[in-house]
C-alpha cells in the first residue's frame, strides 16, 4: 500500500513539475496592487497562481501570519473567475484554516474608455478568524485581530460582497478605485468600503535585451483603501483606514514579486502590516493540459 | 417559406463571416492616422519581439505564426496595416471574440509591439530577442 500511495504521489508531483516547467509563463499585470482591483482581466485560457499574504502585531494582541492562495482564470476576454483559500497562523495560538472565496468580475464596456467599470461579486465562506485582510469594510479592525483562534473560528461568515470597478491608464499611470458593499447572507447590515490606488512602472519602454533587473520590471504605487461603516451609520467614524506603498517586480520568466507595507490612519486600525505575494501566470493552460495529459497517455 | 429560409441563411452566414472578422476591421479610420514614434527603429523591433514572445505568442505562436487558439499574425494583412490601427487593436483588443486588451502595458511597449508585427513576413527570418 505504501509503495502504490508513493507511486501516485509521485506520478502528481511529476506532472505537476512538468506544468510548471513546460508551460510558458506570462507576466501576471495586476500591477503592484494586493487590495485595489483594476479593469485588467485575465486573459482567456491562462492561469495565475498567487500568495497574498499579510503579517502584522497587533498591539495588545498576538503576532500573525495570514495568507490567501489565489487561482485565477480568464474564462473569456470579459470573465474572471477566481478561487481564494484562506489560512492563518497566530503565534501562541494555533494556524488555522478559514475558508475559501469564489469571485467573479465582468468588464461591462468592451472597448477602452478614459474610465473603465468593472462588476465583481463575490461568495465567501469564511469563518471570525481570517485574516488575509482582503479588503476593509464596514467597521473592521483591531479588535477583530485580538480574540483567540478558537472563538474567532466559531463565527461563520457567509457574505456576499460587489464591488464597483472604475480605472484608467493615463499616460504609463493606472489609476483605480473601488466601491465595495458587503452582506452577511444570514444577518448584519450592508457594509461598505473603498479602495483606491495608483501605480506607474519605472520605465516604460521595453529594453531590447531579457533581463530581470531592467525599469520596466518594476512598479511602483500606493494603496488607500478603509471602511465606510454600515447603511446604519455610515461614514468614517470608527472605521479603519490605511496608507500602504506597493512595490512589484517580475523576473524574465514572469514570476512576480510584490510587497506593500501598510499603515493604519485612525485609531481602531492596526498600527503596521505588511503584505508580500509572489504570483506566476501560465499560459494556455487548459490547452497545454490537455496536451500535457494526451501526449502521456499517447506513450506505449 | 423558401424566401424566409433564404433570407435566414443570409443572415447566418453574414453574422458568421462578422465572427470571423479581424479586429483590424473594426478599427475606427482616425485611428490609422496615428504614426508610430518608434518606425524602424531596430531597438524597438527587437523590445517588440520580446515582449511579443512574452504576451502574445501563447495564442498567435512563436513569430506570429499562428496557434489553434489564435490567427498567425505573419500575414500581409497585418504587416500593411497602419501602424495606429495595429495599436488600436492591442489597446482595445477583441473581448468578445477572445482577444484580450493590452492597454494595461504602457503606450510605448505597444508601439514595440506595433514596430515588432510590422516586421512579420511569411517564412521570412524574425528578429528575436536579444538573450
Amino acid at each position: 500500500m505504501p509503495v502504490r500511495r508513493c507511486v501516485l504521489r509521485c506520478r502528481i508531483g511529476r506532472i505537476v513539475t512538468g506544468l510548471f516547467l513546460l508551460l510558458p509563463g506570462l507576466q501576471a499585470g495586476e500591477g503592484p496592487f494586493f487590495i485595489t482591483y483594476t479593469h485588467q482581466m485575465e486573459e482567456p485560457g491562462n492561469l495565475e497562481v498567487a500568495t497574498k499574504s499579510v503579517t502584522g502585531s497587533p498591539q495588545g494582541g498576538n503576532s500573525f501570519l495570514g495568507a490567501a492562495t489565489e487561482f485565477e482564470y480568464g474564462v473569456k476576454g470579459w470573465w474572471t473567475t477566481e478561487l481564494y483559500v484562506d489560512g492563518q497562523a497566530t503565534s501562541g495560538d494555533s494556524a488555522l484554516f478559514t475558508g475559501y472565496r469564489w469571485e467573479n468580475r465582468f468588464r461591462v464596456l468592451p472597448r477602452e474608455h478614459w474610465i473603465n467599470p468593472v462588476l465583481y461579486v463575490e461568495f465567501e465562506n469564511i469563518n471570525g478568524a481570517d485574516k488575509s485582510l482582503l479588503e476593509v469594510v464596514g467597521h473592521d479592525g483591531l479588535e477583530d485581530l485580538l480574540g483567540s483562534n478558537s472563538e474567532a473560528r466559531q463565527e461563520k461568515e457567509r457574505e456576499i460582497e460587489a464591488k464597483l470597478i472604475f480605472s484608467s491608464y493615463v499616460k504609463g499611470w493606472t489609476i483605480a478605485e473601488n466601491f465595495i458593499a458587503e452582506k452577511n447572507i444570514r444577518h448584519e447590515p450592508f457594509e461598505f468600503g473603498y479602495a483606491v490606488g495608483v501605480s506607474r512602472p519605472l520605465a516604460l519602454a521595453a529594453r531590447p535585451e531579457r533581463c530581470s533587473f531592467c525599469r520596466e520590471n518594476f512598479q511602483l504605487g500606493v494603496e488607500v483603501y478603509g471602511g465606510l461603516g454600515t447603511h446604519a451609520d455610515f461614514g468614517l467614524t470608527d472605521t479603519s483606514h490605511y496608507l500602504a506603498p506597493t512595490l512589484g517586480w517580475t523576473l524574465a520568466n514572469g514570476t512576480a514579486f510584490r510587497v506593500s507595507p501598510g499603515f493604519g490612519l485612525t485609531d481602531t486600525s492596526a498600527r503596521f502590516l505588511l503584505r508580500f505575494g509572489v504570483s506566476y501566470e501560465i499560459a494556455q493552460f487548459g490547452r497545454a493540459t490537455r496536451q500535457l495529459f494526451g501526449s502521456r497517455g499517447g506513450r506505449p | 417559406m423558401r424566401k424566409l429560409l433564404l433570407a435566414a441563411s443570409v443572415l447566418a452566414l453574414v453574422s458568421s463571416s462578422a465572427r470571423a472578422e479581424s479586429p483590424i476591421h473594426h478599427a475606427p479610420t482616425q485611428a490609422a492616422a496615428l504614426a508610430n514614434p518608434l518606425e524602424g527603429s531596430e531597438q524597438a523591433q527587437r523590445a517588440g519581439a520580446k515582449l511579443f514572445a512574452r504576451e502574445c505568442s501563447a495564442c498567435h505562436g512563436p513569430g506570429g505564426a499562428g496557434s489553434g487558439k489564435a490567427p498567425a499574425l505573419n500575414r500581409a494583412e497585418v504587416s500593411n496595416a497602419p501602424p495606429g490601427t495595429l495599436f488600436w487593436v492591442l489597446r482595445n483588443g477583441s473581448l468578445f471574440r477572445g482577444m484580450p486588451s493590452f492597454a494595461h502595458l504602457p503606450e510605448p511597449q505597444r508601439w514595440q509591439i506595433v514596430t515588432y508585427l510590422r516586421s512579420l513576413r511569411p517564412g521570412a527570418t524574425t528578429i528575436e530577442p536579444r538573450p
